[in-house]
Order: structure tokens, then sequence, then C-alpha cells
């Protein structure tokens, strides 16, 4: 993953640094319940050892570095986090250069400042022109330069009406001319918005997030419960047993307890986890309105994927050659290649293309003086070419097109041929029909190619139990077709904006999410009732204002990739809250004893029945607090590539995928502490920093 | 432990499994009123007793006029206890001539009552009237129990309801609970016990004179009637002091076997109720599965305790505060039992159980009373388990947590930390006031660990709303009468309508249909993880007061030194 060669790079990591320290200020802290707790701990063990000045003890002041330390490092969790994001804002912002609009008014052109556009101001753009605001092409072609949010360098064409209308403020014309209607109020621009959503995503807490630190801090309340009452507990054993406790059950060691017990790694981490989920998408080229979005992204139940270009390339492509009764299949290649040498469609091309490849036949250059071009149109459904004699008159006349129109002009049509089509029909195909003068040479089979890859894509989905549906405008049987070919579970055909809109509400009537893709403004419906809908920066205004995400490569397939990357911000969240909890078994075994280890310990004896507790064989009381608190902090530190990575992802079912995690977790985070603070005992000991 | 033993223990555990599920369904077609037979049977009385009290059991009530049903019935039955007791002297059926209960102690034991506790600050047989007895404390035996099922209801028709579920009507439901279910039960219950030798008179105390010639007072009354419903509706107030270890109250070990059966059958039976309800019979058995190995487990460990200890201090069963007429395996199986189930009832004294043993009962209780639990509150407490479990745990799946199909969020999370968390600050406040408090401390009759265990005992048994006692420790003193009674009422309500307030919030919620991508709640794997929240949430809040109290003691008593 692209994000950790480059999360730890110098100048991130310094500026983390520094923010981990400006992010000391109660006002930020007090937002997270369970690290102002560790501050206000921290504060009181460093006040009680001002107090005690000039004699300072090495252990409290130990310990107290320890507890800043744990809420810095969860500061720089976070700063890390946000520091991507904080380039990418950057970037963004130092692109949007001043911009000088060219308003058309009362036909007039006036120069203003882009900040001045109203929603509504014609500006026109020329080649070399910034587009000063969002807005739609209502007048000519253009190919604008975009690299500026999305990254890619290679040229997009913009037009007036259609699909690719929309434009965005701050790309620039590189040639032609434009006029743009202004569909944004100043400072609601995309890019705005964008840098917006970037810098907002440590403040903008998703509804899961919300309820997550709310447990935390139910936690953190218990924890503060159950230490509070220890001491008194402590008091009434301590005067029970006639000895004195009060050099080990100190104000710093119940903090260290309290710090150790209440959810530190997961709270430290939360917010980053949740920014870092964000960047990743970011990083794959895809800006969220909202992290509710990406957290809905998880949920999904149901994908409307659209056929064209999502689940198959964009065109169809021809496959074979179906030869008429009493036809060689050479005869009909020929024929079709010559029809389609000056059809630069891909569906022409591929049958040039497959006329070669199957029968070695070169494609001639046609001279305007041997042959006239028959373009295609919508009246006659037909394409192809006349070849002339040397008097350049008509001598011979090929057609290919669709069965009803070479049906009409041929006037009969071979019997054999009409259960090909069928037969092609049935199978998801297109047959073109070829006409040579009048008699109709065969068929050639045009197919819709799935792309590669996507039938495992789909049975993975399928497995994470989300069904897949392709959208298309096929006829059924066409649709069956090639929803059988590309394994996807259902398909909707002759798909209509009305029938999409029906199709999302019955689904969601019934209790699933969906998540569709879409650039159309007739998808903008249907994109505003998906629950996540991820537009394409190629889309029109509309279709962009609808969905909840966009994608910048425009790369529909990306679906799949916005799906597993909100689960995996939740199964990060999952994993490291399940983390942190089990921890806490190993710290009482390290601080109990710790405290009560010489309680009613027999005279002469320091070692109690509750030494019996320490089963890491602890050094002393000192060493093992010291430890546990250590190990505590540094947990944090070594956790911050996971959460900012997010846990490994595969797509298995949800029972395999929660008995991995429970495993290593769960059972991992009861075990590693054990290790870990062992280990950190005995270099306490080593260092000589504990008695 | 011997043959016989362990078959008592399989025997036990065999009657329970087998008799949960069909006595769950029959539960389960009262509160949902879909049983022809039973209407027929039970409709008449139930009429007449809406008419009487002029009540609409059809009207669908939404979470908060359910709550102010339960609220207004548990306050008016609160009232009406409390001034029984402070002038029972006036009333009739008070043969042996007992005066006023004192103020403080009336207090705490209307709270104990209402609340399904049954903590009881006083000796039956010398404090309180027959009809106070019978008319006052064993109503409340029935309504508190109906009360329980009656919330348990309603949360299951929000958790497995569909869209816009609707949650009941709370008179309905405590209503059929106690004619169809609590009535019955105890009117067969009862006679088997009086067929046992219980007594069962309005007959006055009995005065005799000894072989010894010394003279002796046997106390009688209707006791029979009461300890049916005592034990069934985990309510645990023993007509006599020394509760089932009287043999006025128990006499048989047919009897002794009954009332235990009695502690666990209706709380595993609501678990059936809940699969019966619309959860589905698999929710239903994953549930029955925790609770029975968590319970398997206690009883287990309690009794290599007890036989462990019994073998470190000499060979003896450690026999002192045990009947003899059951010996030390039921002892440990009814103290396991009934501290699993908010039960409370005693057949030995718990604090003569090994340490070990001891803490296990302790422990039982502290985690919330979710182990079969109480009545109707064991399932509802559970649920909040469940969702909590369901909430950190299916966040590992890769989705927003759902339960049923149904989203988990912000709301129901703060419902069931409420609820979960309310009972353990009450226990953990109280018994660190109590530590801190001279009067309070003036109380305990030991010294050391078991003096701690003591009064954590006292604070886990009424936070927890379970009502058995530690012994030892003199509860009859302000401090406690009315510390405890707050801690009683306050962990019954904080729990119970955080309860309604989820049975509202996610009976609105549309439910998804489930997917290979949904967490499922009914497999092994599931049960393995609530398993481990529950303990690992109980432990982690109580490990600190449990090593300072019953594992110290256990330890010094391995090393050999009692304290």
């Amino acid at each position: 993953m692209t994000a950790k060669n480059t999360s730890w790079d110098k100048e991130l990591v310094f500026r983390a640094v520094l923010a981990s320290f400006v992010k000391l200020d109660p006002r930020t802290l007090s937002r997270n319940p369970v690290m102002f707790v560790t501050f206000i701990g921290a504060v009181m063990v460093t006040a009680g050892i001002l107090a005690s000045l000039p004699e300072v003890s090495g252990f409290d002041l130990q310990i107290a570095l320890w507890l800043w330390f744990t809420v810095l490092f969860a500061n720089f969790a976070e700063a890390m986090a946000e520091g991507h994001g904080k380039a990418r804002a950057e970037s963004l912002r130092r692109a949007r250069v001043e911009i000088t609009a060219r308003v058309l008014a009362e036909g007039r052109e006036l120069r203003e400042p882009a900040s001045k556009l109203k929603k509504g101001d014609i500006v026109v753009c020329e080649a070399g022109d910034f587009i000063p605001g969002d807005g739609e092409v209502v007048e000519g072609i253009a190919s604008v330069d975009e690299s500026a949010i999305t990254g890619e360098s290679a040229p997009v064409i913009r037009e007036s009406g259609g699909d690719r209308s929309a434009v965005t403020g701050g790309t620039r014309v590189l040639s032609d001319r434009i006029v743009v209607r202004v569909t944004a109020e100043p400072g609601k621009s995309f890019v705005d918005r964008m840098i917006a959503m970037i810098e907002n995503a440590s403040r903008q807490r998703t509804p899961n997030e919300i309820a997550l630190s709310l447990v935390l801090s139910a936690l953190t309340l218990i924890f503060l419960l159950a230490v509070g009452s220890l001491k008194l507990f402590a008091d009434y054993s301590a005067a029970a047993a006639g000895q004195d406790l009060s050099g080990i059950v100190t104000v710093p060691v119940l903090v260290s307890l309290l710090v150790c017990l209440i959810p530190t790694t997961i709270g430290g981490l939360l917010s980053a986890i949740g920014i870092a989920g964000m960047d990743r998408l970011v990083q794959k080229n895809v800006v969220a309105k909202s992290g509710r979005a990406v957290e809905a992204a998880g949920d999904i139940d149901v994908l409307l994927l659209d056929k064209t270009g999502t689940i198959t390339l964009g065109n169809r492509m021809a496959s074979a050659f179906v030869p008429a009764g009493g036809v060689a299949e050479r005869e009909l290649a020929e024929a079709a290649q010559l029809a389609s040498l000056s059809d630069e469609t891909p569906e022409g091309r591929s049958i040039v293309v497959l006329a070669k490849t199957r029968f070695d036949l070169r494609a001639r250059q046609l001279h305007p003086h041997e042959a006239r071009f028959i373009p295609f149109s919508a009246g006659t459904q037909a394409s192809g070419v006349e070849l002339l004699d040397a008097e350049r008159r008509p001598a011979r006349k090929i057609l290919k097109g669709s069965i009803a129109a070479i049906r009409a002009e041929a006037g009969a049509f071979p019997p054999e041929l009409d259960a090909a089509q069928r037969e092609i029909a049935n199978s998801g195909g297109t047959p073109l029909a070829v006409l040579d003068g009048s008699r109709v040479l065969g068929l050639v089979h045009l197919k819709d190619i799935v792309k590669g890859g996507m039938r495992e894509r789909f049975a993975q989905l399928r497995k994470m139990g989300i069904k897949t549906v392709m959208i298309t405008g096929d006829n059924p049987l066409t649709a069956a077709a090639i929803a059988a070919e590309a394994g996807v579970d259902d398909f909707m055909a002759q798909a209509t904006p009305e029938s999409k809109l029906a199709r999302i509400r019955a689904e969601q009537a019934s209790g699933r999410l969906v998540a569709m893709t879409g650039d159309g403004t007739n998808d903008a419906p249907a994109l505003a009732q998906a629950d996540v809908a991820v537009t394409m920066n190629t889309g029109t205004q509309a279709a962009r204002e609808a969905g909840n995400m966009v994608d910048l490569d425009s790369n529909p397939t990306k679906l799949i990739e916005i799906v597993e990357t909100g689960k995996q911000l939740l199964m990060t969240r999952g994993s490291l809250t399940t983390f942190s909890m089990a921890n806490d078994v190993s710290k009482y075994f390290a601080i109990i004893p710790a405290l009560f280890g010489a309680l009613y310990a027999a005279k002469g004896s320091g070692a109690g029945p509750l030494a019996a507790l320490n089963v890491m064989r602890l050094h002393s009381p000192q060493s093992a607090i010291l430890s546990a608190v250590i190990f505590n902090a540094l947990i944090i530190v070594a956790l911050i590539p996971l959460a900012l990575r997010g846990v490994k992802y595969a797509a298995v079912d949800a029972q395999t995928l929660l008995r991995r995690n429970m495993v290593v977790y769960g059972l991992g985070g009861v075990a590693a502490p054990f290790l870990g603070i062992k280990l950190l005992d005995l270099l306490v000991v080593a260092a000589g920093l504990a008695r | 432990m011997n043959v016989y033993d362990t078959l008592q223990v399989l025997i036990y555990a065999a009657a329970l499994a087998a008799l949960a599920r069909p006595l769950g369904n029959w539960l389960a077609s009262a509160l949902q009123n879909d049983s022809p037979l039973q209407a027929r049977v039970f409709g008449p009385l139930e009429r007449l007793i809406w008419r009487a009290c002029g009540i609409n059991p059809g009207v669908q009530m939404n979470w908060k006029t359910y709550s102010w049903a339960l609220l207004a019935f548990n306050a008016a039955g609160f009232v009406l206890l409390f001034a029984q007791q402070l002038f029972q002297h006036r009333l009739p059926l008070n043969p042996n001539g007992d005066g006023p209960v004192g103020f403080w102690l009336a207090f705490n034991t209307a709270a104990s009552f209402m609340t399904n506790t049954n903590w009881q600050a006083y000796a039956g047989e010398t404090t309180m009237s027959y009809l106070t007895q019978m008319l006052g404390l064993a109503v409340h035996n029935f309504t508190s129990a109906a009360t329980g099922i009656a919330v348990m209801a309603a949360m299951t028709r929000g958790l497995a309801g569909g869209k816009a579920a609707q949650l009941g009507n709370f008179w309905g439901d405590v209503t059929r609970t106690t004619t169809r279910v609590l009535l019955p039960l105890s009117l067969v219950l009862a006679f088997a016990l009086v067929g046992q030798g219980v007594v069962q008179t309005f007959g006055p105390n009995v005065r005799v004179k000894t072989l010894e010639g010394a003279g002796q007072v046997i106390p009688l009354g209707p006791v029979a009637s009461q300890e049916a419903i005592k034990q069934l509706g985990s309510n645990g107030g023993g007509f006599f002091n020394a509760n089932s270890a009287h043999p006025l109250e128990n006499p048989t070990p047919l009897s002794n076997f009954l009332e235990m059966l009695a502690i666990l059958l209706l709380p595993a039976a609501c678990v059936f109720a809940y699969g019966k309800m619309g959860a589905g019979a698999r929710q239903a058995r994953a549930l029955f599965a925790v609770m029975f190995l968590v319970w398997a487990a206690g009883l287990a460990g309690a009794l290599y305790s007890e036989y462990g200890s019994a073998a470190a201090s000499g060979g003896t069963a450690l026999m002192e505060g045990k009947e003899t007429r059951f010996g030390v395996a039921n002892s440990v199986l009814w103290a396991v039992s009934t501290t699993a189930a908010s039960n409370g009832s005693v057949n030995a004294m718990q604090s003569s159980l090994s340490p070990a043993a001891g803490g296990i009962a302790m422990f039982n209780m502290m985690l919330g009373e979710v182990i079969f639990g109480g009545v109707g509150s064991g399932m509802y407490g559970m649920l909040l388990f469940v969702l909590l479990t369901v909430f950190l745990c299916g966040l590992m799946v890769g989705r927003t947590p759902e339960y049923l199909g149904k989203k988990v969020e912000k709301r129901e999370m703060q419902m069931a930390l409420t609820g979960i968390l309310a009972p353990s600050a009450m226990l953990l406040l109280g018994a660190a006031l109590s530590c801190a408090v001279p009067a309070a401390l003036a109380s305990l009759s030991a010294k050391g660990p078991h003096g701690f265990s003591e009064l954590l005992y006292a604070w886990a048994s009424a936070a927890n709303n379970n009502g058995s006692a530690f012994a030892g420790l003199n509860a009859n003193v302000p401090f406690y009468n009315i510390g405890l009674g707050l801690a009683m009422i306050t962990a019954r309500f904080m729990v119970i309508v955080p309860c309604l307030a989820i049975a509202g919030s996610m009976g609105a919620k549309q439910p998804s249909p489930p997917s290979a991508g949904t967490l499922p709640t009914d497999t092994a794997t599931f049960g393995a993880l609530l398993t481990g929240v529950i303990v690992i949430v109980g432990g982690l809040t109580f490990f600190p007061a449990l090593t300072l109290g019953p594992l110290a003691e256990q330890l010094l008593m391995f090393k050999g030194g009692a304290f």
C-alpha cells in the first residue's frame, strides 16, 4: 500500500511531533474522554512531584514522564493521520490561483474576479484559461486538464449536452472554446468542499465512532470507580492486617493502574483510524462528502453496477462470422471487412481485426475514387460501403446492420440465419447481418466482453454477503446471458432511471443498504436515493450533487474498493478495541500483586498470599508498575502503522473473519502484554530504573 | 464428592434442560396470548381482573407509557408494603402478636421485595405477622416476578419484531404472566412441598418442652404457599430467618431438589420464551448454552474449591454452617444456582463456604445476574450484554453492529451501558463507603479478608437484586437499611428503564435480512465471545475487590494460615 511508504517521511513526522504538543490543549483533549482522563492523571502526578520539591522520587518522576508520553503518543497518532490530508489540502489550495473570469453579460464580455461569480453567471473559457468556477458547459467542446484535482495528467473532453458537461473550477482549458454556466456559489465549489472535507475529517466524527467513544467513556468511568474504591478497600485491608501500605498505594500508582486499565490504546488511536480511513479513500482518488458515507460503505448489502464500463469493456467486439447457406465463411469475412473499413467505431474496427486474425485478410486502404462510405444513421440502422467502377458509378454495395434493417433492404432473409440470429441474441450477443447487393451473406456475432477478473471479484463479494446487481439497457435475454457470464447475482434489464430508483427503494424497504455508481443527469434521483452513491468525476453536475462520493478517476469498478475500505475502517476500530480491552488482563496481574503482594504477610516474611498472583515473576512492585505503564504507552506507538494502514482485509464470510480477528486481536491481546511487560521489567531492572 | 453427589448434580442439570423449553413455550404463549387452551382456562379470571381495574389489555403502549405504568405499579406496591409493615400490629392475622416493623427496616424490606431482591434484614418468624407475609411479601413475590417478565416481553418484542414493532401492554403482560404461569406453577409446587412436610397453617407458634426440659418455640405459619413462589419467582425471601436451611421450609431431600429446580426453572424458561416470541429457537439455544456453561463452570469451580479446601484443612468436609441433611454437594449446588439466578434463598450459610466458592457466588452476582438471572430480569440483563458484545465484536466483521438485523447505534449503547454499569457502580460505591464509615464497619462479624467479603457480598447482593446474604453481617442498622435499600431500587430500575428504552428505539428500526457478511449471533463463536465479554467486563471491574476478599482468604488458607 502506498500509504506505508510515504507515511513516515521526515517532514510529516516532524510536523506531527510538533502538532502532538499543540494538541495538549485541554480543550482539544476534552473531546476524547479516555485521553483526557490520562491527561488529568499526568497533571495530578506532576503536581504531586512539584509539591514535594525539592525532594523528588525518581519513581514518581518516571511515572509522570510516561503518562505524558501516553498522551503525546496519542496526539502524535492523530497528527500523523491528519498529515496526509493536510498536505493534500495544501496542494489543492495552492492550485487555486486567483482566476479572472470572462463573464458574458448582455452580449458583452466583462472581466471579473472568480470569487465574485454568482450562480447562473455565464462565462467563456478559451485555450489556456482557467475555468473560474464549477459549472456546466452550455456551448462548445474542449479538452480540459483536470490534473489539479485528479492528479491525472491526461486531458479529458468536456462538451455541452450529454453526460460530460460538468466542469470544475480551477481546471484549465487546453484547447477550443466553451461557454459555461456557473452552478456553484463562491466558496461552495467542488474544490472548496474537497479541501474542507479533507481538513475536517478529524472533526466530523461518524455515528459509529461516536457510539464507540461512548462505550470507551463508559468503560473509563467504571474503571475510575474501580480504582477509586480500591483505595478505600486497600485502607480497610491495611487496617485489618495492621500493615502500612501507604508507601505503595500512592496517587501515582493508582493513577498508573487507572491509565493502564482505561482503553488508552483504542482511545488514542480512534480518531487516527477514522482519518486514515478517509485518507485511504483519497489516495484511491475518491472524495467522500462525509465520513458517514465511508462507514455506510462497509454496511452495503447490494451493489448496483452498470454493465457497460464496469462489468464489460465499454464496447462490443466481433467474435464470429456465421455464413448463410452456400456462402463460404471467408467470403462473408471479406465482405464484412470491406463494409467496416471506413467504420471508425470500435465495433467496426473489431470486425476488421477479426477478419484479419481469422483469415489473414489485410485491411486495404480504400481510396475515395474506389468507394463511397455509407455512414451509420439511426434511421437506417446500417452502414457500409459502395464500391465504384472506373467511371465512378456504383458497382457493388455492401451493407452491415441490424437484422430488421437488412431484412427490409434485402426483401428476403435466409431462414437458417433467422435461427442463428436468435441464438446469438439469446447468448447475450448482438447479431449484425451483412448484405452484398441483394444477397444476405451471413451474420457477424458482436459480443460484450466481460472484463478480466470480474467473476472472481463478484465471488468475493458474495462471500462477504454482498449481492451484485447488473444494470443494463439490454433486453432480458441478452442481459441474462451476460449476467451469467460475469457471475453477478441478479440483473435488471431494460433499466430506466425510474426502474433503478424503484429497485433501490424496494431493496431499502427490505432493510438492505444499496450502493451504486452513476454519471448521467438521469441517474441523479437514483443516486440521491442510494445509501452510497459514487459519481464519476466526468459526470454531470446534477449527478455529482446527488452522490455522496466522487471518483476522480471515473472508474466505476472502484465501488468495490470503496466498500472494502469502509469494511476495513470498521474492522480496524473493532480489532483495536478488542485488543485494548484484552490487554487489561495482564495489567492486573502486574499491578495488583505489586500493590498487595505484601498484604497479610506472616511476620518476618515479605510475601503475603496475593504475591502468588505475580505470575510473571516481575522483579519488584516498582518495576512491575513502571513496566505496565511503559508498555501501555509504547503499544500506542507500535500500533500507529496498523491504525493508519488498517487491519488486513480478506473477502471471506463474517464468521471466518470474526474468528481470525478474535484470535489475532483477542487472544493476541491477552498474550502480548504478558510478554511485553515481562520484557520491559527485565530492561527496567537492568537499566536500574526501579528498585 | 461421591458418586451420589455427582449423580444428583447431573440429574439436576438434566431436569433443568428438559423442563426449560416446554415451560418457555407455555410462557411465550401466555405473553402472546395465542393459545386457545390458555384463553379458555384463564380468560374469565383475567377479564374479571381487567374489568375490576378498568384496564384494556389490547391497547398497545410505547416504551414510555410502558415504563410509566411499570413504575406506577411498583411505586404503589412499595407504598402499600411499607405501610402494611408499619401498621401490622393493628391488622388481623397476627397470632404471634408481632409489633410494628422499624421505619428503616420497613423501608429496606419494601424496597427489597418490590425489586425482586428479597434481601432480608429481618428474621421472618419474629418480625413479620402472617398477614404481612401473605398479603405483603408473598404478593410482591408474584408482582415483582411478573414485572421482570413483562420487561423481558416488551424488550423481546422490540428487538425481534419487524419495523414499528409493538411493545405490548404492561397490565396485560403482568396479569397473564401471573394467572397463566406463576399462579398455576406455585400451586403445584406448594402442594408438592406440603406433601413433603412444609408447614401451612394459620395457627400460632408452638411452645414445647424439649427432652432436656428447656422451653422451645417452634415457629409455624403459611409457609408452603410462600415457599413455592419464593423459589419460582427468583425471590428468595424465606418465611423463616434460616431460609431453606430451616426444616419446616425445606424438610426432605426431595423438597430440597424441587426447591433447587424451581430456582433456575423459570429464568431458564425465559430464554426459550425469548426464542419462541420471535428471536428464533437458534438464538435461544445459543443464549441458554452460554448461561448453562457459565453456571456449570461456576459450579465446578465451587465444588473443586470446597473439596480442595477440605483436603487442605485436614480432609474432613467443611460442615460448619451447612445442613447435615443435605451435605456439601447440595449446599454448593444451591449456593451457585441461587447466586447465578437472582434468587437469593439459601440452604446453607454462604459465609461457611470455602473462600473461593463464596467468591464464585459473589462473582455470579457481580456479573449482573445474567447467568439465568432473575425471572425475566436475567434475560433482559443478558440482552444488554448481547448488545455490548455485538457492538464490540460486530465491528470486527467490517460492518456497523447489528442484532437480529437491527442496527445497534449510539442510543442503544448508551442505554445498554447504563443498564450494565449502574449495578456495578452502586456496588463499588457502596462497598467503598462501607470501608470508610465506622458505623458500617461495626456491623462486620469477622476481620480481615473474610470481613471484607461480608460487606462486599452484601453490596453485590443488593446492587444486583439477588438478596442472598453472606451471613455474619448485621444488616439491620440504618446505614445498611438505607444504603442497600437505595442500591436495590437504583439497580432494579436503572436496568429496567434502559431496557424498555432499547425496546422502543430498536422496535422502530427496520431489520435487514441476514447475509454471509452479517455477524451471526446464534453460533458457538458468538457464544464464546459473549461469555468472554460477560466474564471480562465483570472480571475487570471486580478483580481488585475480589482479590482483597475471597482470593486473599483462599490463598491464606492454602498457606495454612487462617486470618
